[in-house]
């Protein structure tokens, strides 16, 4: 391998040796990984009798975690390439709004609706990239402004259109659409029925829903934020792109000396976070089957405690799409669990700061013996 | 004599109102260290931009291997086979040595008609590279936030002499190190010129231009005062020449000519 080094000294002697437990154990995850473990041991000695690890208690816990986790993942990857959005929230209420009045006020099939949603939101993203890029402005600011404009339009529209925040009658006109099952729709509905019938889960003893299942299926919603946490995953750790999204959020000015695109990069990103707040937008007005101007409100700050609880530097540069869907896994099973262990809900607010508090403090730990930072 | 790698003829360079190069000349030769020497504010930062394709020449010719060049972008310059080496911005150090060597040059594996980044190349070049500079590293997925200030120059230069620099600029390389890196960092630069690459040396410290270069130009507000060769000119005279000949002198005698 190195036939052309000459007297190559072979170990440094200032350059202490690792243990392999060690190097696999510092990594960016490891602050969101502990929570975990931590917040299951948890609710494992407080909640166990509660239902919480039952087949329906495993669902509603997962399917909240999985809500965080679509938000959570789009904001990661953003925050990685160094820049925020703040209209995250807006834009859920936004794409809902706009999706509800496609299809029942212009009276446009479902799918077609849901790809004009698409395109409208992935658009706006795109005019929130351009700005940030162009005027150079902090993105907080920038989307902050977006924040506060796209919600007052929500409302604008939703009421000036239908005289109503909340539009209804989405499941009606939504019946057997191909592209609204891809996120209304639930999956291995028969493999439950069989567990059901198996009796290895629980079934409605009464009812209309008398010997059904539970838990029907595994609802799109999961998949969704299952697929994304993967692909996404998979992007910033394994492909060219992800190594540019690395380099624009660790110092945007080397990366582009470098060759780095960097603002394609970074309005990319912005894309994709409307992409991700689109999904959630659309597989909430399929499962309500309603649109509300006021959804998503506080989304934005949620899914960046998630990012900041799976490892990401606030300043970018630095972060796991694994540790921010740990981060989200954290928060749903924080909000359930302490109403599955009937303990009063406004102290959930309480026991969210004290675990950001005590994550950060272990990342920021972690991430200094790692980079070497000061 | 010998076609130069790069000419730079009468670059005149205007920032609105402000004339930052008013007619600069210089021609690199391949495999040689050429020094750039001035004072704060002389011009350096802004013809060695001008060289790499940061800022366009508001008058002048590039001639690079005997053809005129307009550099539009940083690229077109790095594609040419010009890289420049800032002073701070060569690294990014949250990231790892591998990434940061093969930032904005990502080796592609095909699998499955997808690309993806070639880890296991990117390693094991990235090792290989470091240690022909000397520097030992634990391993390729190591924060370049570790290294030393010198180590990280060395990277930097380890990269653009991989990717195939015939001109590496460096700027500045040595003016934020301790004596030992410094003393690395000039040793590495004689190896790169050793391969026959044209090593541009941005410094205001006439020792460690001393030290390696073949031949030195000094600016000052923006003017070249003339190339000197290696051997026709002292210390003493270079320092003069970079101060304008005139404060410096005065101050000569109380100092010891320790400057």
């Amino acid at each position: 391998m190195s036939n052309n080094v000459g007297n190559a000294v072979d170990d440094d002697e200032r350059v202490k040796g690792m243990s392999p437990l060690r190097k696999a154990m510092i990594r960016p995850e490891l602050g969101a990984i502990c929570g975990t473990i931590l917040v299951f041991v948890f609710f494992f000695l407080t909640a166990r009798d509660s239902g919480m690890f039952g087949a329906a208690g495993v669902l509603n816990w997962t399917l909240v975690s999985a809500q965080f986790a679509i938000i959570a993942v789009g904001a990661c990857m953003l925050m990685i390439a160094g820049e925020f959005d703040l209209s995250v929230g807006s834009m859920i209420g936004f794409a809902g709004i706009i999706l509800a009045l496609l299809t029942i006020s212009v009276g446009l099939p479902t799918w077609l609706a849901i790809i004009i949603t698409f395109i409208v939101c992935i658009g706006l993203g795109a005019v929130n990239g351009w700005l940030v890029i162009k005027t150079g402005l902090p993105s907080f600011i920038v989307t902050l402004a977006t924040l506060f404009i796209l919600r007052g339009l929500t409302i604008f529209a939703a009421i000036a259109t239908t005289r109503k925040t909340i539009i209804g009658g989405m499941r009606e006109a939504s019946e057997g659409d191909w592209l609204a099952g891809l996120f209304g729709g639930k999956i291995f509905k028969g493999f439950f029925q069989w567990l059901g019938d198996a009796g290895m889960i629980d079934v409605f003893s009464r009812g209309v829903k008398k010997g059904m299942p539970v838990v029907e299926g595994i609802p799109m919603l999961i998949v969704w934020a299952l697929g994304l946490i993967i692909i996404a995953h998979i992007v910033l750790t394994k492909t060219r792109f992800g190594n540019w999204i690395f380099a624009s959020g660790g110092d945007a000015q080397a990366a582009r000396y470098a060759g780095v695109p960097v603002n394609r990069t970074k309005i990319l990103m912005f894309m994709f976070t409307a992409f991700c707040a689109t999904v959630f937008a659309v597989c909430q007005v399929m499962e309500f089957g309603s649109a509300g101007a006021d959804r998503g409100i506080l989304k934005e700050f949620e899914a960046i405690i998630s990012v900041v609880i799976g490892g990401a530097l606030l300043t970018g540069g630095y972060g796991s799409v694994i540790g921010a869907a740990l981060g989200a896994l954290i928060f749903g099973v924080v909000q359930q669990g302490l109403f599955f262990a009937g303990v009063e809900s406004s102290l959930f607010r309480v026991f969210l700061g004290i675990l950001l508090l005590l994550a950060v403090i272990l990342n920021t730990y972690i991430r200094r013996m790692i980079t070497g930072e000061k | 004599m010998v076609e130069p790698i790069i000419r730079m003829k009468n670059i005149e360079k205007h920032f609105g109102l402000v004339i930052a190069l008013a007619g600069v000349s210089v021609d690199i030769m391949a495999g040689e260290c050429h020094c750039l020497l001035g004072d704060n504010g002389a011009g350096k930062s802004t013809f060695i931009k001008t060289m790499s394709g940061v800022h366009k020449p508001s008058k002048g010719e590039i001639i690079f291997s005997g053809e005129a060049m307009k550099f539009e972008r940083p690229r077109d310059a790095i594609a040419a086979g010009v890289a420049t080496v800032y002073q701070d911005l060569a690294m990014i150090p949250l990231m790892s040595v591998s990434r940061n060597f093969f930032m904005g040059n990502e080796p592609i594996k095909k699998f499955a008609g997808i690309s993806f980044f070639d880890h296991e190349y990117a390693n094991r070049v990235t090792m290989q590279e470091m240690k022909k500079m000397g520097i030992n590293l634990r391993g390729p997925d190591q924060a370049v936030g570790t290294l030393s200030g010198g180590e990280r120059q060395t990277v930097a230069i380890a990269r653009a002499v991989h990717f195939g620099a015939k001109v590496l600029i460096l700027d500045e390389p040595t003016s934020a190190l301790g004596v030992r890196q410094t003393s690395n960092v000039l040793a590495t630069i004689d190896k790169v010129r050793n391969q026959g690459i044209a090593v541009v040396f941005i410094t205001h410290n006439v020792r460690h231009a001393m030290a390696v270069g073949d031949r030195f130009t000094v600016l000052n507000r923006g003017k070249t005062l003339g190339t000197a060769i290696r051997g026709e000119i002292t210390p003493e005279e270079l320092q003069d020449l970079m101060a304008g000949g005139q404060e410096l002198a005065s101050l000569e005698g109380s100092l010891g000519g320790t400057v």
